[in-house]
């Protein structure tokens, strides 16, 4: 059985460990066994272990990813592996992150649904085929992971910037048809702190393991707020 | 990929940016100019001058890139935009260097 | 906020504007560097030529909208420079560069 030689980054200093290899194995079954077997000091976190919660997402050979859906074979150069928190959160210890900036700016980018219709409303006719519909359907799926936010360059340049994850919201929320804040929203996701900060490096769409692609909802909103600023609507 | 073309599409605007002033003031210099131009024959600055097409191209190519990422709807093929970009640095650098 | 929408805007519209000058240019400059220049052999071509004073005017007037925009999100990423200073300084380089950009122009092509 041959073994992995693994580094996994705790505080300012990377601390090595030799795991046996297995031959269908993640590199979430890797933290694992180091906190289990060799060190019960190491932090991290998870909970699914699936592929649904986002929960382990970590830095993986200098790309964020979920652990629990990396394969080692996948990932693992010459038997090495790296692993660190995700990159553009304060660390609370080793590879735990604090993610409460994260969901400010998800809130900051009015990430959340204002319905007007009362009680006593018919319910809202929302076409599946609309071309705003699947605007929305193609970023719902969102799960608040992180991995994005760890990708983007201008996260890690403009402490402002709120985000791919929190524009990609407010996106499916600007394509609701039901939704009633829609210059609110507008406003808030415009200018250095929003969608005009975005470069396209496109580092999100490419990672994202959900497959949503943050680039294009950001374009959106790039052009919905021209469009609003043109009118006098922003 | 995408990375690299956006940190090579930023370098070659700043770049762009410092040389136009100078190629301004070079330009509003009427026959003086002759003189100037005896100059940039020499290697080294034809080298610099292919340098310059390069980045404009690189510039060029990567901005495409942009405003089609931007203002297209979103398609799986705007993937290979990037090395799209690049391939049009090429182009130009290759053109130019056969016409020098 | 509204005016930084704007900003982005104007640095689109610049930009596709600019792709078709510089497509242009190069396409020139390719031409003309075959067989080699003499300021006066250059001149003889673009002087008194108003098509290309009205095409190079636009150009001048789209770089100087586009650089100092682009520039505004290099200094505010790079050096951390933001604020009334950084919009003061690229005020004055897209003064400059108009300036020395419009005197050019005169100079080849008027």
């Amino acid at each position: 059985m041959s073994t992995l030689q693994v580094r996994v980054r705790r505080g300012d200093a990377f601390q090595a460990y030799d795991v046996p290899r297995h031959e269908s194995q993640t590199v979430l079954d890797v933290v694992t066994h180091i906190q289990r077997h060799l060190d019960p000091t190491l932090a991290y976190r998870y909970a699914c272990r699936v592929g649904m919660c986002g929960s382990c997402a970590m830095t993986v050979n200098g790309a964020p990813r979920w652990t629990c859906r990396t394969h080692v074979d996948k990932v693992a150069r010459n038997g090495r592996l790296e692993i660190g928190p995700l990159r553009n959160l304060p660390v609370i210890r080793d590879l735990v992150t604090d993610m409460r900036e994260f969901f400010d700016k998800w809130a900051r980018a009015q990430g959340r649904f204002k319905g007007e219709r009362k009680r006593g409303d018919d319910f809202a006719r929302v076409a599946p085929e609309s071309e705003e519909r699947r605007l929305a359907d193609a970023g719902i799926e969102c799960i608040n992971c992180g991995v994005c936010y760890a990708a983007c360059d201008v996260v890690a340049r403009n402490p402002d910037y709120l985000g791919p994850a929190a524009l990609n919201r407010a996106w499916t929320l600007v394509n609701d048809a039901r939704d009633a804040a829609q210059t609110e929203r507008l406003r808030a996701v415009a200018g250095d702190a929003g969608c005009q900060a975005c470069h396209t490096h496109v580092s999100c769409t490419e990672r994202c393991p959900k497959g949503i692609s943050p680039t294009a909802g950001i374009a959106g909103l790039k052009r919905a707020t021209l469009g609003a600023a043109l009118r006098g609507r922003l | 990929m995408s990375r690299r073309v956006a940190l090579v599409h930023r370098v070659s605007g700043i770049a762009l940016a410092l040389f136009l002033p100078v190629h301004f003031w070079v330009l509003g210099q009427g026959l003086a100019m002759d003189g100037f131009l005896k100059w940039t024959e020499q290697p080294l600055v034809k080298a610099a001058e292919w340098g310059l097409v390069v980045l404009l191209a690189a510039h060029l190519g990567g901005g495409l890139r942009v405003l089609a990422l931007e203002f297209l709807p979103w398609r799986d093929w705007q993937k290979g935009l990037a090395a799209a970009a690049a391939g049009i640095a090429f182009a130009a650098g290759l053109a130019f260097a056969l016409a020098l | 906020m509204k005016t930084q929408v704007l900003l982005w805007g104007a640095q689109r519209a610049s930009a596709a504007v600019l792709a078709l000058c510089v497509l242009v240019h190069l396409a020139t400059l390719i031409y003309a560097v075959q067989g080699g220049l003499s300021a006066a052999e250059i001149l003889a071509r673009t002087r008194g030529n108003v098509a290309w004073l009205a095409f190079y005017t636009l150009f001048v007037l789209a770089v100087t909208v586009h650089a100092p925009i682009g520039l505004r999100a290099v200094l505010g990423e790079w050096l951390g420079w933001r604020g009334r200073s950084r919009d003061a300084a690229l005020w004055i380089f897209a003064i400059v560069l108009c300036a020395l950009g419009l005197r050019a122009v005169i100079m080849v092509f008027a």
